[in-house]
């Protein structure tokens, strides 16, 4: 098939995609800074970063969704605007999304080429030319084992899905390729079998950009490997130059040790303690947490961990199963129920689950302590304006006024907001779902000194994070989900990257197993 | 004028103050023997007493992140229900409380449908809509039903320090809407479940109980208005209200500045868009406009204020 022009160009040539002095701002986030960048095709440059340091605001810009403020785009040479998707896809542009978009009411074959269909007598859709295109594209590349042309879609996992989203980017005239956190929710075998697809492409002259937190995929997979921070670009280089070590210092721009502070901790009474907790995306759960303490829980993608939350925090029907805190058994059957418990929950999706993005600072940080600012159902405004000031203080939020939409916020005072709301309540137990995602790294480190020293006053945390470092870093305890069951815990000096992952493919590899 | 005064009134409410004026000029222009005579005034505050009761409570409904187009529908019933009962027991008073009861189930009814069914919002009171119309018509066959007991004429043609009655009810109800939306906890709790009923849920607000709540506060709102109506015309009329009363009462609230979608808009807002309407009414029926152009200029009234409100929210950005 023919993809791209030959690899081959003259070395000096101008790359095939540019992108010059790129910033671009959010409100008061500055998420990229005078970024320069080159993207050959035949090359495979990894791009790494934490949370929030730009990188999918860079892929954003070159698929058209955004636009840059400041800076240019080149494509040979010549200046471009990637003003909508379609323009990005003209220029051979595609991304695969961390979410597959499949419409599941539709076949493979259907789903490949949406929006590209040919067809007879100029308005059928002809089935014969879409199933004869679809048979040769998966042929191509190895894919007819994996994936029918006629199968529907609804069903499929999410190695399938992927698979489907990428061979829809394999249009004529494809030339970059960008990948965003691909293995995420991928098995070992799945994920080997997309870096074989990847290196193809890679050999038939397409470029390949590669986002991932997994370093080691990037050491194996990479020619380049480029690193942002808090919107800048702060290093380019051949993956040779650099070890994972070097990596993670770049992306943190300090060793990671020094995030966390490990106070030693003294752990209380049983303050949260779970038996056999089922709901509809969680099997026979088991745990106890206690005063003072911070549990880890880790796992991959859909592994049951947010679900074990929601059941908590009832939102999800407990199907069997009991909760007891401190010691007295409790039944919970809405939110409303959790909160009186003494159980608050930070989640996992800020903007879709704990803020008011329009409503001010104020009524959001007094949203779940309405009784401690009115009386008999009045709000009283001086005693909410001193409660919601001391926290905004304490909390050091970022914000003009407690007037402010919080929407205005960054992401990280967004976030201080929501623990402010949780700490005027004072709960017994703390769920955190992912309490750094999208945070700069400043504002990180000050909600790991706020999460210990919200331990160190007594509650019970229970902390669920796909980032290795802050459950290694944070929690005394952790804890792995796979496939909606508990696969293990690790504690003290047992708790490495290694033992997390391991644990948390466990059931992959179990299904994997010929029965 | 300075910042904080503009600031406090707010830009959507200053256009509408503007709109207002405009209309005041043009139709003070037309009619200027009768347009700004007080006699006139005062008919323009009783003819928007009912659209008030009904678009305050509509403000609400909408900010939670419903609709209920039955509300029309409950007018009629409502004066159908006081007409009976106080020609049964002869007593205004129980005929009110009546009233306000059948009032109350009705919109307990809607919140019962859209929480347990549960069913969109605007499909379940499109069905009651039509059916609470039904069982206004089949209480007396379909026929009116004057009222004897002399006492309700009160609230129809009494007044207070020059004001009608109705007006001064109005304006109480209208304080009463204000600072319920304004300071209360479960004011500020709704405007939380209509802005993300996600967020709203998982803070603990017992969302079914507050649409039960909110539904059953339109359907008294209705009820206090089809009161009025009945105390105004002294009978039941089974037909009452079913002249686009809905329509006036969801297009005061957007024009006052609800986002349909919820979260959005203010009780001052609303009434700023049923004086509009009020004043648009009045004028067009001065100006001999006839009533099928006033029906076409209405609707295109209530799609134009949706447009702008949408426009206005897609470049706030949010």
């Amino acid at each position: 098939m023919t993809l791209a022009e030959p690899s081959d160009r003259a070395p000096g040539a101008p790359p095939f995609l540019r992108v010059e002095q790129i910033s671009k701002r959010f409100g008061v986030v500055q998420a990229l800074r005078g970024v320069t960048l080159d993207f050959a095709t035949g090359e495979v440059l990894a791009l790494i970063g934490e949370n929030g340091a730009g990188k999918s605001t860079l892929m954003r810009i070159l698929e058209g969704e955004h636009r840059p403020d400041a800076g240019q785009i080149r494509i040979d040479g010549a200046s471009v605007d990637l003003a909508s998707p379609r323009a990005a896809h003209a220029a051979g542009i595609r991304v695969i999304h961390q979410e597959p978009e499949i419409i599941p009411e539709l076949t493979v074959a259907e789903n490949i080429f949406i929006g590209d269909f040919r067809t007879r007598g100029a308005v059928f859709l002809d089935r014969d030319e879409l199933q004869r295109r679809t048979v040769e594209l998966l042929h191509d590349f190895g894919m007819d084992k994996v994936l029918e042309p006629h199968q529907p879609c609804r069903g499929l996992g999410p190695a399938q899905r992927q698979l489907i989203e990428i061979m829809r980017a394999l249009r004529p005239g494809v030339r970059l390729l960008a990948f965003d956190e691909p293995t995420s929710s991928l098995t070992e075998d799945e994920a080997g079998r997309l870096f074989a697809m990847i290196r193809r492409l890679k050999a038939a002259g397409v470029g390949i950009v590669y986002i991932s937190h997994r370093l080691r995929e990037v050491a194996l997979l990479a020619d380049r490997v480029a690193v942002l921070r808090d919107g800048e670009l702060v290093a380019v280089d051949s993956v040779a130059a650099l070890d994972e070590e070097r990596m993670v210092r770049l992306m943190v721009g300090r060793p990671v040790s020094d995030l966390f502070g490990r106070a030693p901790r003294k752990a209380g009474a049983v303050r949260l303690s779970v038996k056999g907790l089922t709901s509809p995306k969680v099997r026979d759960v088991s745990l106890d947490i206690r005063a003072g303490e911070i549990v880890g829980l880790g796992g991959l993608v859909g592994a049951g961990r947010s679900e074990f939350a929601r059941a908590l925090m009832g939102v999800d029907p407990v199907v069997s199963g009991t909760i007891a805190i401190d010691g007295k058994s409790v039944r919970i059957r809405e939110p409303g129920d959790a909160i009186a418990a003494g159980i608050g929950l930070v989640p996992e999706d800020r903007k879709q689950e704990a803020l008011l993005l329009v409503r001010p600072v104020r009524d959001n940080a007094s949203l779940v302590v309405p009784e401690k600012v009115s009386r008999f159902g009045f709000f009283q405004p001086e005693r909410e304006r001193r409660l919601v000031s001391a926290l905004v203080e304490r909390l050091r939020v970022k914000t003009p006024s407690i007037e402010q939409a919080v929407g205005k916020l960054s992401g990280g005072n967004q976030q201080k907001v929501v623990f402010a709301r949780w700490i005027a309540r004072e709960p017994k137990i703390l769920i955190l779902d992912e309490p750094t995602r999208g945070i700069d790294v400043g504002a990180k480190a000050e909600i790991y000194r706020l999460i210990e020293e919200l331990a160190a006053s007594g509650m019970a945390i229970l902390l669920i994070s796909s980032e290795m470092p802050e459950l290694i870093g944070l929690a005394d305890r952790v804890l792995v989900m796979a496939g909606g069951r508990l696969a293990g815990a690790l504690d003290g000096a047992a708790i490495s990257e290694e033992a997390i992952l391991d644990l948390a493919m466990s059931d992959q590899r179990a299904r994997a197993m010929p029965q | 004028m300075n910042r904080t005064f503009l600031r406090r009134i707010g830009a959507q409410n200053l256009s509408l103050l503007i709109a207002l004026a405009i209309l005041l000029a043009i139709f003070g222009a037309l009619r200027p023997d009768v347009f700004f005579t007080p006699r006139n005034l005062v008919n323009i505050g009783l003819s928007i007493t009912i659209l008030g009761m009904l678009a305050m409570a509509q403000t609400v409904v909408i900010v939670s992140g419903g609709l209920d187009i039955s509300v029309g529908s409950v007018v009629g019933l409502t004066t159908m229900v006081v007409a009976v009962a106080i020609n049964a027991v002869d007593s205004v008073w129980t005929g009110m409380l009546a009233g306000l009861v059948a009032g109350v189930l009705a919109g307990l009814i809607n919140g019962i449908i859209i929480v347990y069914g549960p069913v969109n919002a605007v499909i379940a009171t499109l069905g009651t809509m039509s059916a609470f119309r039904g069982l206004a018509y089949i209480i007396n066959n379909g026929n009116s039903i004057s009222i004897l007991n002399d006492g309700l004429r009160v609230l129809g043609i009494g007044t207070l320090i020059g004001l009608p009655l109705a007006i001064w009810l109005l304006l109480a109800v209208m304080v009463a809407f204000i600072l319920f939306t304004k300071t209360t906890v479960v004011g500020r709790n709704i405007y939380a479940m209509g802005g993300n009923p996600t967020v709203a849920r998982l803070a603990g607000i017992p969302i079914r109980r507050y649409q039960l709540g909110i539904y059953a506060l339109s359907g008294a709102a209705a009820s206090l208005a089809g009161i009025i109506l009945a105390a105004r015309t002294m009978s039941g009329q089974p037909a009452s209200g079913s002249q686009g009363l809905e329509l006036e009462a969801i297009t005061a609230a957007i024009l006052g500045g609800c986002a349909l979608a919820g979260g959005k808009g203010t009780i001052v807002g609303a009434m700023l868009g049923v004086l509009i309407i009020g004043v648009l009414n009045n004028g067009m029926i001065l100006t001999s406009v006839p009533t099928f152009y006033q029906l076409l200029a209405k609707g295109t009234l209530l799609v134009a204020a949706v447009i702008i409100q949408e426009r206005q929210r897609v470049r706030s950005g949010e």
